[in-house]
């Protein structure tokens, strides 16, 4: 074949080539075409107010104001005079003018896009800008919302919200760059009833290149739909009188309505404070060096030995189970003798004690035997079937479980189990009296705050109790249902009679009959209530002290825990007790005691570890 | 001798019409587009000087005064006297530019004297084709004496080497179009196909793997082998048998599904299975090369095919090295982006993508003049220069753009024929050599706007904005077309 000929033919194929691939762009493949469309359209967001979050009484918790971003569009930016501009928002000539340049250079990636250029500029700083803004093409500005809180209070509780970030953006692809969301707290619970819908502008880019026009006269345009408001069962002003009572104090404070599981308030201290809050970006480096870890939920999260509150559980289970009766009496020596010189110490007190009075007095030998009778029912072939069984009723009670809460954070405490002690003891190496602390709360049970305040609950409910919850009305049904669920702890409400009573007496028999919480004696409330001293090998005691009130129709049930605050009946009970006055008669009338909780400092007895950074 | 020089002087001024019509047709079509390309309605004055159309028609103008210098005044003798002079005069520059030249995208290709930029490596097309017409016109110049192949092949690599050290890699590939000049002149097609195959096989072990990209090599040569040795038997065998391999896996793993978690499926890869079918014929093939060591004929054959086996083995292992080491990350980049392998349409994938979207929002008719939205708001970058031909797929859709094609196609065959025809080889070749070049800058051009060649940034010929390549264009062309004059039809 020539070879001028095969080359004429190599160059038609070229041709072809290129002629095919001219027909599946322009005749076949309808892609671009939509392309180009959506090219030339621009899309400006309107973002969405964010739902406002309401306490019980109707006032609000957190609520928003409105803020502008100021917005650049690169390929819009003309000559303008920069110093000016930083002028107007207080930011540095070099920074923008490097970021200018930066645009320069990237000019062709960037094509139409829009960024944002100064986030959340003052009410001040907007109009001045608003009056030059003539001066500055490519700049402007768009309402974003930003947070307050009226309260000064909770601030642990809303949790923060912040911008998304890229890994956050790779996971969610419905956000976009630029959008907030909620990280923690009733933020990040409830984020999708509180963010609301997106909206936009659409504008299109006509043939003078530069100036934008409604596209369609604005009947594309899609208004930014404001997120759903959360009521929540929260009591702003109880709320913030719990953290005022839990200043300088480490510990938490968890107040729950026992008839619906709505939690009243919830403290952690040491807590971030509003301010934090707000200023989360810059602060935030501060608050994760803090010793005292502000973020870290201890009501959720911190799992406590539970002292002697716990005897109200065993109490419980035992008459449940039969192996007492509110008349049995056991005898304490002061504590309990057990094996070849064992003794579990207790206080001093008259002996012996039927039901009733070993709670009121909180004694330790009534427990060792009661556990003991629990675990060596003849029902149940060996200690292991027993420990079972024991651990199943607990469960019961919401320890050792997650409650189902609605904060994030949520931890199930521990509980253990037959494993644990196999692993101490060795296998069939243990029996009742290696793990006789059980039976008082301690050892190697732990609970969360309001793991206790939900046992307070059950007490206070005579047998069961409702997912402690923050939301109290919310658009979600399945919400709704999940929080009117009552969990039956199986103990038939006779049984609660001796151990409310027991309880009652406790904070409201004369002082020196030998009523451990005579300090939480609140006069005409009825608060029936159990202290705990938990034993903490980091220094003094645990305050423990949990109640509700009044006796009948409860209307509070609280658990308090004051770390290194020494016995329950002091610290926590009084905490305890100004809080059901607080609640019940919306005024503190007890101002001496008050200021003395308040002013009194228990933050020096905790042991810190300094933190990294 | 006084009859030839009649029918001489009779021809000379015999200026080729359909290539001045071509010429004509593309400058317009160019100076159109360009307007609409920048047009803004500030500047509506297709005469304005302060916009690129008014630029382009400044460089039309001198174009033209060069164009008719060239056909009138400048006796054409002097291209083939003069032609070491002007190489030489055209490398010194090119070395200059790369120490005194100004820096543009990243490379160092541009004299500027004022405003004006001036770009050595376009015109050095001309000087390269010019002395390689004059080598290879030599009386007894033959592409089987090694002296005159190192001779030829140093006129065209020495100015590549040079452009590449000015980082303009893009222009230096144009240079590699002058192979086909070397295979009018005798070189073997088959170093063509091989060249093609080289392309092929490093895509496809970037593509796929390595294992694939030999066993389809050795599959392609064993073919080839058996069509030569006339083995029809093996040939249509082994074909049937390895679109078995082939397919018959892919349609097991279809109908079972992916539920089976079993690997033996993931081992029915088409290209484990050719390679088993295929080994034993590398061993007898070989055992034949032994065997047949002192009988010439046989082994003629099939050195090639191990030389080939070679080379692609070669390739495929080099494959990494080349794409990692020796390749400038951004034009890794285009590579991996043309071949789908990476999808970045706001970086690197931006302009092809928004390239794509232009040429492809045209439709049959386009958009009208002046009605491209893609290109009104420059989405496309480089949209006057490299990118111009969106321009005319937005507003002049296909059947614009294929007006457009046929063009150029016309133009490039009507070069080859008028060369081919013409007795003086000097002529001749450097006709094949214009016709090469621009058949390389419009298909690498055109494809790339459309997504099917990686971007390389070298201009439309006599469409894109642009001084440098407009005049050397049409030096390039209108050479061809005054020594095209002295044509005798036989």
């Amino acid at each position: 074949m020539d070879k001028k000929n095969a080359l004429i033919i190599g160059i038609l194929l070229f041709g072809l080539i290129l002629t095919i691939r001219l027909v599946m762009l322009q005749l076949i493949d309808p892609q671009y075409k939509v392309s180009a469309q959506k090219n030339a359209l621009l899309y400006q967001t309107k973002y969405p107010a964010r739902g406002e979050i309401i306490d019980r009484n109707g006032n609000t918790l957190v609520g928003n104001k409105t803020t502008y971003d100021i917005m650049a569009t690169p390929i819009d930016i003309k000559e303008f005079d920069t110093l000016d501009f930083c002028r107007i928002f207080n930011v540095d000539v070099e920074a923008v003018k490097k970021k200018l340049r930066n645009w320069r250079i990237n000019k062709k990636k960037i094509g139409y896009q829009s960024f944002t250029f100064i986030k959340q500029i003052s009410d001040k700083q907007y109009s001045l800008f608003a009056e030059k803004a003539y001066k500055f093409p490519g700049f402007y500005a768009i309402s974003r919302t930003a947070r307050i809180y009226p309260f000064d209070a909770g601030a642990n509780l809303f949790g923060y919200i912040n911008e998304v970030d890229r890994e956050f953006l790779e996971k969610n692809p419905e956000y976009r760059s630029g959008d907030y969301v909620g990280i923690t707290g009733i933020e990040k619970s409830y984020e999708k009833v509180l963010r609301g819908k997106k909206g936009y502008n659409v504008f299109v880019r006509d043939v003078h290149n530069r100036v934008r026009s409604s596209f369609m006269n604005g009947a594309m345009d899609v208004d930014a739909e404001p997120g759903n408001n959360i009521v929540a069962s929260i009591d702003g002003e109880l709320q913030k009188y719990g953290e005022l009572l839990m200043t300088n104090k480490v510990g938490s404070i968890v107040a729950i309505e026992p008839s619906t599981g709505e939690i009243l308030a919830i403290v952690s201290a040491p807590g971030l404070t509003i301010e934090q809050l707000s200023n989360i970006r810059k602060e935030y480096s501060d608050i994760l060096q803090d010793p005292y870890n502000p973020m870290f939920n201890r009501a959720v999260m911190s799992a406590y030995p539970p002292g002697s509150v716990f005897k109200t559980v065993n109490a419980l289970i035992a008459q449940q189970r039969g192996v007492i009766n509110s008349e049995t009496r056991y005898n304490c020596y002061r504590g309990f003798l057990y094996g070849r010189g064992g003794r579990m110490g207790c206080h001093g007190h008259p002996s012996p004690l039927n039901l009733k009075q070993s709670i009121m007095m909180s004694c330790n030998a009534y427990y060792a035997n009661t556990f003991r009778a629990i675990l060596n029912d003849k029902k149940y072939n060996n200690i292991y079937e027993s420990f079972n069984a024991w651990k199943a009723d607990v469960n019961k009670f919401g320890f050792g479980v997650k409650l189902g809460s609605d904060f994030p954070s949520e931890l199930a405490g521990n509980l253990p189990s037959t494993e644990t002690y196999d692993k101490i003891h060795g296998k069939g190496k243990w029996n009742s009296y290696n793990i006789l602390s059980l039976s008082i709360g301690q050892g190697e049970v732990g609970a969360t705050p309001l793991q206790i305040a939900n046992l307070a609950a059950i007490i206070a409910n005579r047998g069961y109790w409702v997912a402690p919850h923050l939301i109290k009305e919310s658009g979600d049904s399945l919400i709704t249902q999940k929080y009117s669920e009552k969990h039956f702890v199986g103990i038939e409400p006779k049984y609660f009679e001796s151990v409310v009573e027991g309880m009652y007496l406790a904070v409201n028999a004369p002082p020196g009959s030998g009523g451990t919480a005579w300090r939480a004696h609140l006069e005409g409330a009825t608060i029936c209530g159990k202290t705990g001293t938990a034993q903490n090998p980091h220094g003094k005691d645990n305050s423990v002290f949990m109640c509700f009130a009044p006796k009948d129709e409860p209307q509070i049930a609280i658990s308090v825990y004051v770390e290194n605050a020494g016995a329950g009946g002091v610290w926590a009970a009084q905490i305890a007790s100004l809080v059901v006055e607080k609640y019940l008669n919306k005024e503190v009338e007890r101002t001496a005691l008050e200021q003395s909780v308040i002013q009194t400092s228990l933050k020096q007895n905790v042991p810190v570890r300094k933190r990294n950074k | 001798m006084a009859f030839e020089s009649i029918a001489r002087r009779k021809k000379e001024k015999r200026v080729d019409l359909p290539l001045l019509l071509c010429y004509f047709l593309l400058i317009t079509i160019g100076w159109i587009s360009i307007y609409s390309a920048v047009y803004s309605e500030d500047h509506t004055f297709i005469f304005d000087f302060s916009q690129r159309y008014g630029m382009q028609f400044v460089w039309i103008c001198i174009s033209l005064i060069f164009a008719i210098l060239i056909l009138y005044i400048i006796r054409p003798s002097i291209y083939m006297t003069l032609s070491p002079v002007f190489y030489i005069v055209m490398l010194l520059l090119l070395f200059g530019v790369i120490f005194l030249g100004r820096e543009v995208n990243g490379s160092k290709s541009w004299f500027f004297i004022g405003s004006f930029g001036l770009q050595p490596a376009e015109f050095s097309k001309i000087t390269t084709s010019l002395l390689l017409a004059t080598v290879m016109g030599q009386y007894n110049f033959s592409l089987s004496n090694k002296k005159d192949i190192i001779r030829a092949a140093a006129v065209v690599i020495i100015p590549i080497m040079l452009i590449i050290m000015e980082r303009e890699t893009g222009s230096a590939l144009v240079y590699l179009g002058l192979i086909l000049v070397f295979f009018l002149m005798g070189l073997s097609g088959w170093v063509i196909i091989l060249g093609l195959s080289i392309i092929a096989i490093f895509i496809l072990t970037i593509l796929h793997s390595a294992l694939a990209a030999l066993t389809c090599a050795v599959s392609i040569v064993f073919i080839l082998k058996w069509f030569i040795d006339g083995n029809w038997k093996y040939l249509l065998s082994s074909i049937s048998i390895i679109l078995l391999c082939a397919f018959i896996p892919k349609l097991i793993v279809l109908e079972i599904g992916t539920k089976t978690p079993f690997s033996f499926f993931k081992l029915l890869k088409p290209e484990v299975w050719t390679l088993i079918f295929i080994a034993p014929h590398i061993f007898i093939w070989i055992k034949d090369l032994v065997r047949h060591r002192f009988q010439r004929k046989s082994l003629n054959n099939s050195r090639w095919l191990l030389v080939s086996i070679l080379v692609a083995i070669t390739v495929i292992f080099s494959v990494n090295f080349l794409f990692n080491k020796v390749l400038q990350p951004h034009q890794k980049a285009r590579i991996e982006n043309l071949l789908g392998i990476t999808e970045d349409l706001q970086g690197i994938g931006y302009n092809v993508h928004q390239s794509k979207i232009a040429i492809g929002s045209g439709g049959l008719t386009g958009k009208g003049f002046l009605n491209g939205t893609q290109t009104k708001y420059n989405f496309v970058p480089e949209q006057s220069t490299d990118f111009i031909f969106c321009t005319i797929g937005e507003e002049w859709g296909f059947i614009g753009s294929m007006v457009v094609l046929i063009i150029y196609l016309f133009l490039i065959i009507r070069i080859i024929q008028l060369a081919s025809k013409n007795e003086d080889p000097f002529t001749k070749i450097y006709g094949w050599c214009v016709a090469s070049i621009f058949a390389m800058h419009v298909f690498i051009n055109m494809g790339m706007t459309m997504g099917i060649v990686p971007v390389i940034g070298i201009p439309l010929p006599l469409i894109s904005y642009g001084g440098s390549s407009m005049l050397s264009f049409t030096l390039l062309l209108f050479i061809f077309i005054r020594l095209d004059m002295f044509r005798q039809v036989r």
